[in-house]
């Protein structure tokens, strides 16, 4: 379950100083002064740890897992499969119920195209719960990062089904009394994310997933933004599918994962086929390995499931209720501080509730890519843009924003830099608030 | 980049043309008209041509909402279009798309841009330069209409 009130964890700046040692790029410069990384919302810098196991693998193991019978493939598939062991801990989760993907956008793909498999009859008997066709109802929310509206709305397309959203309030805030009327006995699926990489707000996980299996629909969660920040607990949350990303949680790119509960993956037909992920194959058919397996066709992502493990080593060995403590005071002094400034509208700022690291903002009378280039110019990394959330932008009546995400390596001095920075851009581009 | 390169980014002139644009306002009907959209950042333009005698450009409109150089750059675009041939024009745009993409190797020359030579420090803002040529993207669609079969 996520806490991140746990005030009694909450790390001295020494500390952090002492874990930023451990990542070799935030001791790099950029446009003349010490780098204030405030994008690990987009992607979170790697410690010597994961960058060590990474090269290791290579140097040391490197051969192609699941097939071969030399000491090296033997040796690779222990680790590639302790890999898994370790990740799936890290979410509560037994290994059989974690399938690696290229990234979290391919962990929601592969559960739409299941349904869409499903859908056309693939899978048989066993598949008939993700069958979807006219009458069926997917839900998806108005904060949704496109990666988990898009695969929805093709779903839809493809098989029939209505797509409906529940709306956002207009602070940003999931609306459950909507949400009450939008989930219904035709619902089917519920999809949506777990925090807002736009809000920064831990959404109410519990009572929507009630409203979901109280229907009888199975619910997808987006963990991109809470996994890494937050301490998970994807059987606690009894969420039945989430989707979650190396690269934000410490480990390389080209890595991601879907959760599944067993019973479900076990009855899912496949989505990529090929390679290692079958029984026996005749030129007309063939038969699927049980899950995780049957999700991973082709060559495994290898070095970065042994990589992304060493990062989960690294956070558990911090902790992550100290993380989330860390943060959540960050994202308060973001926030908190933001709103001091004027011109500064703070994007779902209004929203009670646990926050991680991260607040997107507008300024009057500035465009997101000007405020992004100034605080560039001061060696601040912001995201500008909007951040793969064009429909939650447009209910803020705006395009774009500014979005400053922090990690466990983020000081107090980076994120005082940060508000000075943005204190300053009215000024500079001539707007008085 | 220092203090005084954001200030070759975001020159006086370009703040100034940001604030209070040129060309402005669409007209209802054009010879050409263009929509582009840079789908990073969200930005909008909808430019149209307006041809006068022979295949004079008389006047360039737009319409639209993104960042300081966006703006700017759509501003000055409008400024420098008017009068030129179209063949002029399009000549002028190929030149800047090269100023544009040249890392800050190439500047744009004054005779032939006049004002726009202000947008010549975006080359070096590899992440800008979509910014830069939104506009001149347009213009260049929206000639190319207005000028078939001239």
């Amino acid at each position: 379950m996520s806490t991140t009130s746990t005030r009694a964890t909450l790390p001295t700046d020494a500390e952090v100083v002492r874990w930023r040692r451990d990542f070799p790029l935030l001791a790099t410069e950029v446009n003349g002064h010490p780098v204030a990384y405030l994008d690990s919302g987009a992607t979170s810098q790697k410690p010597a740890a994961v960058l060590d196991a990474e090269r290791g693998y290579y140097e040391q193991l490197n051969a192609a897992v699941h097939r071969g019978a030399h000491t090296l493939a033997a040796e690779a598939t222990v680790l590639f499969e302790d890999a898994r062991a370790s990740v799936a801990g890290f979410v509560g989760a037994a290994e059989e119920a974690v399938v690696w993907t290229s990234n979290a956008t391919e962990a929601l793909n592969l559960v739409a195209y299941a349904f869409s498999n499903a859908s056309v009859g693939r899978g048989g008997e066993a598949a008939q719960r993700f069958r979807l066709g006219p009458g069926d109802e997917v839900v998806v929310t108005e904060q949704e990062h496109h990666a988990n509206l898009i695969p929805w709305q093709e779903l839809a397309a493809r098989t029939g089904a209505t797509l409906k959203y529940i709306p956002v309030t207009d602070d940003g805030a999931l609306d459950l009394e909507a949400a009450r009327t939008v989930i219904t006995d035709r619902t089917r699926l519920l999809a949506f994310t777990h925090v807002s990489n736009v809000l920064g707000v831990v959404n109410p996980v519990q009572e929507l997933v009630s409203l979901a299996h109280d229907v009888g629909a199975l619910v997808v969660l987006d963990a991109c933004q809470s996994v890494p920040h937050l301490p998970v607990d994807f059987p606690a949350l009894d969420v039945d599918f989430a989707a979650f990303s190396g690269h934000k949680m410490l480990a390389p790119t080209g890595i991601g994962a879907l959760y599944g509960r067993r019973e479900l993956l076990a009855a899912m037909p496949p989505f990529l086929t090929g390679g290692s992920m079958i029984t026996t194959v005749t030129m007309e058919a063939a038969e699927y390995l049980p899950p995780p397996q049957r999700f991973e066709a082709g060559t495994q992502k290898v070095s970065q499931a042994i990589a992304w493990a060493a990062a989960v080593d690294y956070l558990q060995q911090i902790g992550m209720d100290r993380i989330a403590a860390h943060e959540a005071e960050l994202g308060h002094r973001l926030i908190t501080g933001l709103r001091e400034i004027p011109g500064i509208r703070v994007l779902g700022g209004g929203i009670e509730g646990d926050r991680v690291g991260l607040a997107s903002f507008d300024v009057a009378g500035v465009h997101a890519h000007d405020v992004g280039q100034f605080l560039d110019d001061r060696g601040i990394a912001v995201r500008v843009g909007h951040h793969c959330a064009q429909p939650l932008h447009r209910r803020f009546g705006v395009t774009a924003s500014t979005r400053a995400s922090t990690y466990l390596y983020t000081t107090e001095d980076e994120v005082t830099r940060f508000l000075e920075g943005v204190a300053g851009v009215g000024e500079f581009f001539g707007v008085r608030a | 980049m220092s203090a005084s390169d954001l200030q070759g980014l975001y020159q006086e002139l370009i703040l100034d043309h940001a604030k209070t644009p040129s060309g402005t306002g669409l007209l209802e009907t054009a010879d050409g008209q263009s929509h582009q959209l840079n789908p990073t950042c969200g930005d909008e333009i909808t430019l149209q041509v307006h041809l006068g005698e022979g295949d004079t450009v008389a006047h360039l409109r737009w319409e639209g909402h993104g960042c300081a150089i966006s703006q700017a750059s759509a501003s000055l675009l409008s400024e420098l279009a008017e009068g030129l041939s179209a063949a002029q024009l399009t000549e002028r745009i190929g030149a800047f798309r090269t100023a544009m993409q040249s890392r800050g190797k190439i500047q744009p020359s004054e005779e032939m841009f006049g004002d726009a030579v202000a947008l010549g420090g975006v080359s070096r803002y590899v992440a800008r330069v979509k910014c830069a040529m939104l506009a001149w993207v347009a213009a260049e669609d929206a000639l190319a209409q207005a000028t078939v079969g001239r």
